[in-house]
């Protein structure tokens, strides 16, 4: 893990891997578990993955208090370490930050990848776009983040100390960043024809915190997006199916960025 | 008016959380925030309300102050809105303090409705208010839609706009925080006490104790008992020294659940009804039991390692010796011993009391919770009475 310095934040970044630059975002919770995919992606990209201020290691100054500050963060992020034609991945919380980075300023994207993103409201006002993840059962979250949840699942008993901190710091910033409007910003889904960028939109096929449905009213509404599901993946196909999921990326996305 | 400044002795308060126990039976694993309210029946509720209503009203002859509190989405506790029932016993009583323990400042929306509701009620009861502020139970957390991550934050700031609000009466003043923004604050009426009613917060450790004797804030602590009381009180008169602020016993406030009659097996059923409050309280599914951000990150990591043993730990009701009691099963017997109960002849009353007072290095407040539970209105009658004429001129020795 490197340090690298924003705004006065220290980001706790993995970088790794030669090739075009891979931006990734994690969402809420087993961030640790993106590893193998991001190990994957290391292959063909230049990967940095930042954890986001508040969660994990990485410090959250006081102002510091909405998806759009950690949006502000990572267009200075690219900016200072001066990448362009960047491919933006961003999984469940992070897949919000991508499409607020997006709408934002493309100038250095080349392309966003968007893994069952947060951040919109397609119902109506009595409708649950996102499931209620802190008033379900802890057992009914899990079958609904994992197609196979005994496989993901960490055994907190055997972690150290360090991990079991970042991963309550990870829930903490969570519920700081996505309570209220739950896990999305009212007026997104209204900017979405800012993005213009190519985007890939892949959903795992038993997600059961935003249905693949969601996904799909997701690519409609961006510019130029494919929509793909990923079989025997609930909300982190990423960490399900690495294999898969690091394929299709290479398969859509790389030759553009190879050009 | 009574000004308890010049009150000598250890002021009573007598509690209740108006149970709406009639739907006890028809509810599963929680008690609170999921549960319909068809199980409310209105006429059932209404003639619940007025009978604790009542009981309150007693308390004004009785020489026993008031003490409200409010719980949202619940059967365990009908009073939604602490300040109701409250302004009832403005106008019901004449002589006696009231104290709502509390306000939950980080849940509400509008700190200036809280002042308002406050200065009002002080006006009207001619300067008999004490206002608490509550951080509140985790599963408070969903009936409000707060964020746990921001919640002591909010909670800070409410409250130094409240006072603030309550104790400026050159016209409007602007307020642009983190959390509430108001362009002009001017809050009528002006409250009768100044420069406000005196403020009080429950605390449950002694980091938070610490706080509130920065700031000179009452405490009330409530379900800690024999072992974990000493440490919270320490911490208080510890942390009040340091900041140069005069300890007087008036600051700490312990409440126990209190049954006495003239037997002490009839003091003991007493006793044995209202735990009815402590064995119902905590019955809430676990999911709401601790929103991300609501304990710190540190005390979840050790959740995570230990399954939940690390708050269970923290928060424990136990013996005198330190043997855990179940708090869904607890006896009359344990509950003395642990502290919580102060049980029997107004005699065993008073010598239980006293062991307690001694133990923890005193206190100026006993939080008594006259009623819980299942108790109906004749014994909690004979409760409060009894109590007023035995236990209560004893208390004159205590707490000066």
């Amino acid at each position: 893990m490197e340090r690298i310095e924003v705004a006065g934040i220290a980001l706790e970044t993995l970088m790794a891997g030669d090739g075009p630059p891979l931006l990734f975002l994690h969402g809420g919770d087993y961030v640790a578990q993106n590893r193998p995919f991001l190990d994957r992606l290391a292959h063909r990209w230049h990967v940095i993955a930042p954890r986001h201020p508040g969660f994990g290691n990485t410090p959250r100054p006081a102002w510091f208090r909405s998806v759009h500050d950690i949006a502000y963060l990572y267009l200075d992020l690219i900016e200072q370490l001066e990448l362009d034609n960047v491919l933006l991945v961003g999984s469940s919380l992070g897949g919000w930050i991508a499409l607020e980075m997006a709408v934002r300023s493309q100038a250095r994207l080349g392309g966003l990848v968007l893994i069952d993103s947060l951040g919109l409201k397609f119902g109506g006002r009595e409708e649950r776009d996102i499931a209620d993840i802190y008033a379900l059962p802890a057992e009914e979250v899990l079958r609904r983040s994992f197609a196979d949840p005994a496989r993901f699942v960490p055994d907190y008993a055997a972690l150290d100390d360090n991990e079991v901190m970042a991963i309550a710091r990870d829930r903490e910033a969570t519920a700081l960043y996505g309570w209220k409007p739950y896990m999305h910003n009212p007026a997104l889904s209204h900017w979405l024809h800012r993005i213009t960028r190519a985007s890939l939109v892949l959903w795992g096929e038993e997600d059961g915190i935003v249905p693949p449905a969601y996904g799909e009213k997701l690519a409609a509404g961006l510019p130029h997006a494919r929509f793909h599901t990923i079989a025997g993946a609930g909300h982190y196909p990423q960490i399900e199916q690495p294999e898969a999921v690091d394929d299709m990326i290479a398969e859509i996305t790389l030759p553009e960025f190879q050009r | 008016m009574t000004d308890m400044s010049q009150t000598k002795g250890m002021q009573v308060w007598h509690f209740s959380e108006m149970a709406y126990h009639p739907a006890w039976p028809q509810l599963g694993d929680s008690y609170r925030v999921v549960i319909p309210s068809r199980l409310f029946d209105p006429k059932v509720g209404a003639d619940l309300y007025h009978r604790y209503l009542d009981e309150w009203a007693l308390c004004d002859g009785l020489g026993i102050n008031i003490m409200t509190n409010e719980h949202h989405a619940t059967a365990t506790c009908a009073d939604s809105v602490c300040t109701i029932p409250m302004a009832i016993m403005a106008r019901e009583t004449k002589k006696v303090r009231l104290l709502a323990l509390g306000m939950p400042i980080g849940n509400r929306n509008d700190p200036i409705r809280v002042a308002e509701e406050y200065a009002t009620i002080d006006v009207i009861s001619r300067g008999r208010v004490e206002m608490g502020f509550v951080k509140g139970v985790p599963f408070e957390i969903t009936p409000a839609n707060t964020n746990p991550a921001e919640l002591m934050e909010r909670f800070w700031e409410a409250h130094d706009l409240i006072l603030k609000a309550l104790s400026t009466h050159d016209g409007p003043f602007s307020w642009e925080g983190t959390h509430f923004q108001y362009r002009s604050v001017n809050v009528w009426p002006r409250p009768w006490q100044q420069p406000h009613p005196p403020v009080w917060m429950p605390v449950g450790s002694p980091g938070s104790a610490e706080e509130a004797a920065a700031r000179g804030i009452t405490i009330g602590v409530l379900n800690t008992g024999w072992v974990r009381t000493p440490a919270i009180f320490d911490a208080y008169r510890k942390k009040a020294a340091e900041a140069g602020r005069e300890m007087r016993p008036e600051k700490l406030a312990y409440m126990a659940l209190i049954g006495v009659g003239d037997t002490r097996e009839e003091g003991w059923r007493r006793a044995d009804q209202i735990l009815g409050y402590s064995r119902t309280s905590g019955i809430v599914a676990p999911q709401f039991q601790n929103p991300p951000g609501y304990v710190a990150a540190g005390l979840n990591a050790q959740m995570l390692k230990t399954g939940g043993a690390a708050m269970a730990r923290a928060t424990r009701v136990q013996t005198k010796d330190g043997r855990p009691i179940n708090a869904r099963t607890m006896q009359v017997e344990e509950a003395i011993d642990a502290g919580l109960v102060f049980a029997g002849t107004p005699d065993d009353v008073w010598s239980q009391l006293k062991a307690f007072y001694d133990h923890v290095g005193g206190f100026g407040h006993l939080l008594m919770m006259g009623q819980g539970g299942l108790l109906d209105h004749d014994d909690t009658v004979a409760n409060l009475t009894i109590f007023s004429k035995e236990v209560l001129p004893r208390l004159a020795e205590l707490g000066c």
